[in-house]
């Protein structure tokens, strides 16, 4: 056991030591960790925000000028007036997501009581947006007639007073999800890729098999692997997560890092072992890299980072509810944003640990049946 | 230093001034000399004084950095690499780049090769046909055209590689060490042709590198070099003569500066004396090893006794490297037994491997590290101790003359000083038994005299066992004994004396042939018959490919020697197609934006009439799902915590204590919302349908107690119009969700996956293209042929946007028929619209390609610049039009944002031809400004 840990160090010490002389490989995860994360974190807004938003007003009145104003930032774009022929082109562009159109003698009715329709068109290709937007503008419209009405004090006059808040992100700020949810995607792509590659490329320049003819097991060049280059992506992500997530783009961390930071290295010892066995499989670079994209595409999918698993259909949620990306996304959130502690978040880390278990087994077995195939 | 030059013609090659660097190190320097038309001039020297360097200069695949060279009268300063007269200097010429079978494609079969250079060279089908039908006679390769190159011994490989290079009928044949690696009956035919073809055709100029002496002597003329510089350069025999000695070795050495030349006393080896009684260091019987049904191994057995040396020899792919691996116990037996030390080999035996050193063909150490870092982690892992480590390796360092390169990395060293590195790790652990696998390929005599010299010290001195594979004689006579191998089995063992004695051959070498020859018998052999044109053609029926059609052709070779590649593939080809399909199908079904069954807690205080009605508008949606509270949790509040903080609850209802009692007084009772805000998108969702449902409940209890409007003057103008509209509000809204009325997720995410799957798979697929090229070094048949880079890199595109043409139809097809999204608009206008994106995307990956040093760097920027943009910022989950600054502009500028307009307006919102001009446009530019830069990034020649 002693001389097996010496022979890891040794061995991911060399590993560190190659990977650090590649400067494009380290120039594009410290871009991965650092630029892409605030682009997609500033950028991507995952709920409905600065929507855009066109009004035809057959009505002109106060009332729906009124309405109009009350459309506002960070919900919607300012509202542009668009001739009624030039809706269908707008929106069929993807231009424009929500259409209002208040219609002839609207706020007389409305006066009159005779509770006028007003016609929403929208965009429903913007998943996003569309359902949330539609319920805001309801609302908007309907605190502002109330209002126009002088009626804001049925508002006050309601039975029950609801006072309700959103935890953990009271503003429902996209970016401090999109920025952690990035982080993670960006660690599965960089692991999976970093050590298959780098297998790969050992095995084509025969530096394994002459490894493999010392006193050096399998295991310990797998292990060596996985340390180095997960401490690697670890340092990086972490420092991501201090410096530009929370330093930069300033969203609070709730929970312990400490634990997270454990989770992690859970987690990446999983996705190399994932890398490590994928790269056993494919016998060359160019299949290695086709093998590797839809697996990180769906591992990515299927996580929860991009849509929320409770929409996926019950088959596909309990699939991807075993998936170890999935777990992690699942147990960041948990940590990063609610503050959870290790007494809520072990079932996944055990779960992950366990995958990372086979993978790492799965690999190391076909090591030799990896070289065998050269001859 | 001219060599005499027949009268009324220019010389060949003209060199003046020649000087190269890489970096900051000089590879040649100050070189000058003329050869002479239709000369043979060896050009000879040890490794890395800049022999290849030179031919790559002459070849014109390499860029001149100073001095002035012409050739064939083509001023390869003056003129442009990629003009038109450049192209037809390289019609002229033809290069054969050091390795075995380095510029052949494995996976393509001879004939196929061969075909693929004459198109290269510009030849028509018929010129093709005829040339190819005599070279395959003229070298004995006309019985398997059809087996692939990669399945080819070396000998056979250096004699395609040979056809390659002469299929367009070139004025001046350069050849970078073609023999080097090759068995001496295959190293005996080569040149047998080579002498055919000069005999056929005498304006035909030679130019051969070699390292072997005893082949230079052939030639007429000769150039030695040392360190970057000429060291003689003139006939041979005066060469010879000029230095007193007898043959070229000797003469070459006495060149070499005195510090230089190795030790002056020959290299005597001492007698091996075999012990009696002992048991043999390394035994083999009736060794086997099969890779389906081809027999690498077939029943071989030698026993080798402890302190020989035993020389293994062999053409590449007889089996001598499968031998070694299943010694070194890299490869499994398949049959028969093989033990060291009287042990039987298995995997996991650390014992065994701590006694045996093993140095295999190729440089296996680790480029990135310094000599001594290699070392250095040789020695920690073969276990010597910490305080022993630096002592051992400054040892090594002085023993193998490594001292003064400690600190460089092998990638800088000349090969002979990386096998000597290779032999110094292989003996830090003081092994017993060491097992070499060609050490001295490529090196020169000067280096593999020293390098022989270790081996019989540590032979004689340590009695350490020696089994080194070998295809030099003069290392073979070194040996105690000798074992020839062809095919698989054994054909000969025994002393080398005993050897030629057997065989009543006057060499070693003689005797081997003998060998070779009885056993290849009826097999096919070279037809060199003398006076019968049969290599070369008198009327070079060259064609004049130029302007379009030209271009065409080059197109065309480039594209169809990928296509074969590629489906020689199928592994690559199945990943292609099935990849794309598998995430379409797994993505359209899981992604999804409908937020239902929100899971609910409700911690109610009251258990009041009242609360149980408010529950029950919950209860009643499809919106929430109502947990039941986890009782393990303890006390109400500190529970619905615990649950929030453990995502078991993404909502919680808190009904005060008194709710019924406060709502009946008309008190305005308090009711709590929270909503677990982690994942902002179903937390602002919730939050929506909380509010709708509690507006709904609001009201109905409104109506319930008019008397509570009817009390409230601020209420009036509502009372006489409530109830009327939607929830008791004076307007309605009614929208009307376009293009997807039943607001299904998969109507909405099918075209976004289209989108993604077609840049991730077909952009890797073009990614390793050209580094790939570039790392195995076939792309120097761009450098030395006419054909263009531009007709290269579109030629590399052309099969992969057909590989995305056939992904793309089966997506759309999948999505409609499987998927079950109606394609409302135009077929064509969404076909366009995936040529176009297929186009870009394999562009894309071209460029990275060109970009990149790297194949693992291709792989990682593909999958980064790929996924990225596309996922975020291209409308995939959120609409461009919501994106903020700089995030707006990259997906702009980046091609998946275009055709997602496309995929989605023609899918769902019926849209055709017409109404995509900006992103066909847009599409159209992002292919052709990648292309662009591929072409501009990749140069004509190498540095």
């Amino acid at each position: 056991m002693r001389l097996w840990l010496a022979n890891v160090r040794f061995l991911a010490a060399k590993e560190l030591r190659s990977l650090m002389k590649d400067t494009v490989l380290v120039f594009l995860i410290l871009f991965a960790f650092t630029v892409a994360i605030g682009l997609v974190a500033e950028g991507v807004k995952a709920e409905v925000s600065n929507a855009t938003v066109g009004v035809i007003d057959n009505d002109r009145s106060d009332l729906s000028l009124r309405l109009r104003d009350a459309i506002r930032p960070p919900y919607f774009k300012p509202p542009i007036d668009l001739p009624r022929d030039r809706v269908e082109r707008e929106m069929d562009a993807g231009r424009t997501i929500f259409v209002i159109e208040f219609p002839p003698r609207f706020q007389a009715d409305v006066l009159a009581g005779r509770s006028p329709d007003v016609q929403l068109l929208v965009d429903a290709t913007a998943m996003t947006q569309a359902g949330l937007g539609a319920s805001y503008m309801q609302q908007i419209f309907a605190g502002e007639t109330l209002e126009f009405l002088h009626a804001r004090g049925l508002l006050g006059a309601v039975p029950v007073r609801v006072s309700s808040h959103i935890r953990f992100n009271p503003n429902a700020t996209s970016s401090w999800y999109t920025a952690v949810m990035q982080i993670v995607t960006n660690v599965t792509v960089l692991a999976i890729i970093l050590v298959g590659a780098a297998v790969i490329r050992e095995r084509e320049h025969g530096t394994i098999e002459h490894l493999l003819v010392m006193p050096v097991r399998a295991s310990e060049i797998a292990f060596a692997k996985i340390i180095a280059n997960g401490l690697v992506i670890h340092v990086a992500a972490l420092g991501s997560l201090l410096l530009v997530v929370h330093g930069w783009l300033g969203v609070p961390l709730a929970g312990s890092l400490l634990l997270f930071s454990t989770a992690m290295a859970v987690y990446l010892f999983s996705v190399t072992a994932l890398g490590m066995f994928m790269a056993t499989l494919a016998p060359s670079m160019p299949q290695f890299g086709l093998f590797a994209v839809p697996v990180y595409a769906i591992a990515y999918l299927l996580s929860g980072a991009a849509t929320p698993i409770e929409s996926m259909p019950p088959v596909l949620q309990s699939l991807a509810g075993v998936l170890p990306t999935t777990q992690f996304v699942t147990l960041s959130k948990a940590i990063l944003y609610r503050g959870a502690g290790i007494d809520v978040i072990w079932p996944q880390m055990l779960a992950i640990a366990g995958w990372g278990s086979l993978f790492v087994t799965l690999a190391v077995q076909r090591f030799r049946a990896m070289l065998a195939r050269q001859g | 230093m001219a060599g005499p030059i027949p009268e009324g013609s220019s010389p060949a090659i003209r060199i003046a001034g020649v000087s190269h660097h890489y970096g900051a190190v000089a590879a040649l320097d100050g070189i000058a000399f003329d050869l002479p038309r239709g000369g043979a001039v060896a050009l000879v020297g040890p490794d890395g004084v800049g022999k290849s360097t030179l031919l790559g200069l002459i070849a014109g695949v390499r860029k001149v950095q100073v001095g002035a060279i012409t050739v064939l009268d083509h001023d390869l300063v003056a003129t442009r690499a990629g003009s038109r007269e450049r192209a037809r200097f390289l019609q002229r010429v033809a290069y054969m780049p050091q390795g075995l079978g380095r510029n052949l494609y494995p996976t393509l079969s001879v004939a196929e090769n061969i075909d693929f250079f004459g198109r290269l060279f510009g030849l028509d089908a018929a010129a093709r046909a005829a040339h190819m039908q005599r070279l395959l006679d003229a070298t004995g390769l006309a019985p398997f055209p059809d087996r692939p190159a990669g399945k080819l011994s070396g000998g056979m490989k250096q004699k395609l590689g040979l056809c390659c290079a002469l299929v367009h009928d070139p004025d001046i044949l350069i050849l970078d060490e073609p023999t080097t690696g090759v068995d001496p009956l295959s190293r005996r035919q080569f040149w047998d042709l080579v002498d055919a073809i000069r005999a056929e055709r005498s304006g035909l100029t030679v130019l051969v590198a070699t390292a072997y002496m005893d082949e230079a002597e052939r030639f007429e003329h000769l150039v030695a070099m040392d360190d970057g510089r000429i060291i003689a350069a003139g006939a041979t025999a005066d060469v010879i003569a000029s230095t007193g000695a007898h043959t070229l070795e000797e003469a070459y050495i006495r060149l070499l500066p005195p510090e230089r030349r190795p030790d002056a006393e020959r290299l005597e080896v001492p007698p091996y004396v075999a012990r009696e009684n002992e048991a043999p260091a390394i035994e083999a019987k009736e060794l086997v090893r099969s890779f389906g049904d081809f027999v690498a191994v077939d029943h071989v057995s030698f026993r080798i006794g402890r302190g020989e040396i035993f020389g293994f020899l062999g053409s590449n792919g007889c089996g001598k490297t499968t031998t070694m691996k299943m010694l070194t116990g890299l490869i499994d037996v398949t049959g028969g037994s093989a033990t060291l030390f009287g042990k039987t080999i298995t995997p996991g035996d650390m014992a065994t491997r701590m006694r045996v050193g093993y140095m295999s063909q190729a440089f296996s150490l680790y480029e990135e590290l310094t000599v001594r870092q290699n070392l250095v982690l040789h020695a920690r892992l073969y276990r010597v101790p910490e305080e022993r480590v630096a002592e051992i390796v400054e040892r090594s360092l002085t023993e193998f003359a490594l001292a003064d390169v400690a600190d460089t990395a092998p990638t800088a060293l000349p090969l002979g000083m990386r096998q000597r590195l290779q032999l110094a790790a292989a003996c830090l652990h003081s092994p017993e038994i060491l097992i070499l696998d060609e050490p001295t390929s490529g090196v020169d005599p000067a280096a593999r005299d020293m390098f022989w010299r270790h081996l019989v010290r540590l032979s004689r001195e340590n009695g350490v066992t020696i089994f080194v594979s070998t295809h030099f004689m003069n290392e073979a006579e070194r040996c105690d004994r000798i074992s020839l191998m062809h095919r698989g089995r054994v054909l000969a063992m025994g002393t080398p004396a005993d050897l030629v004695r057997e065989q009543g051959a006057a060499t070693l070498e003689d005797a081997f042939i003998t060998v070779l020859e009885a056993e290849a018998g009826h097999e096919a052999q070279p037809v060199v018959s003398s006076g019968e044109e049969t290599l070369t053609s008198q009327s070079p029926f060259r064609i004049a490919h130029s302007g379009l059609f030209g271009w065409l052709a080059f197109t065309w070779a480039f594209a169809r020697r990928e296509g074969l590649e590629l489906l020689r593939d199928p592994l690559r080809l199945g990943f292609a197609l099935a990849g794309p399909l598998l995430l379409l199908a797994i993505a359209a079904y899981s992604i999804s934006f409908d937020v239902n069954d929100v899971r609910l807690l409700v911690v109610d205080h009251d258990r009041s009439a009242s609360s149980r009605e408010l529950v029950r508008h919950f209860e009643g949606s499809r919106y929430f799902r109502l947990l039941s509270p986890d009782k393990s949790d303890g006390a109400d509040d500190r529970m619905a915590e615990r649950s929030m903080i453990a995502g078991r609850a993404q909502m919680v209802l808190d009904i005060p204590p008194g709710f019924g009692r406060d709502l009946a007084a008309g008190r305005h009772p308090d009711l709590g919302v929270q909503i677990e805000g982690s994942s902002p998108f179903p937390a602002s969702n919730a939050r929506a349908y909380a509010d709708a449902i509690l507006t709904g409940y609001q009201a109905e209890v409104l109506a319930a107690h008019p008397e509570t409007i009817a009390a409230d003057p601020a209420l009036a103008p509502v009372a006489s119009g409530a109830g009327v509209g939607q929830a008791g509000l004076p307007l309605g809204l009614a929208p009307r969700f376009s293009y997807n009325q039943e607001f299904r997720s998969i109507y909405a995410m099918a075209p976004g996956v289209l989108m993604l799957a077609m840049i991730l798979i077909p952009a890797m697929l073009t990614a390793l293209g050209v580094v790939r090229e570039k790392e195995i070094g076939s792309i120097t048949n761009l450098h030395a042929s006419p054909a263009g880079t531009g007709a290269f890199l579109i030629g590399k595109q052309a099969p992969y946007v057909a590989v995305g043409m056939v992904s793309f139809a089966t997506l759309v097809l999948v999505t409609i028929g499987v998927l079950g999204v109606p394609l409302k608009g135009s077929a064509l206008a969404l076909g366009i619209g995936g040529l176009l994106f297929t186009l870009a995307a394999t562009g894309l990956g071209l460029m990275i390609s060109a970009f990149v040093r790297s194949q693992v760097a291709a792989i990682f920027a593909t999958a980064l610049i790929c996924l990225i943009p596309s996922v975020n910022f291209s409308g995939l989950l959120y609409p461009v039009s919501t994106l903020e600054g700089a995030s707006y502009w990259v997906g702009m500028g980046f091609p998946s944002s275009w055709f997602q307009i496309i995929s989605l307006g023609t899918f769902t919102k019926g849209l055709g031809v017409d109404s995509f001009a900006t992103a066909y446009a847009a599409l159209g530019v992002f292919a052709l400004t990648f292309i662009f830069a591929a072409r501009f990034s990749l140069g004509k020649q190498a540095a």
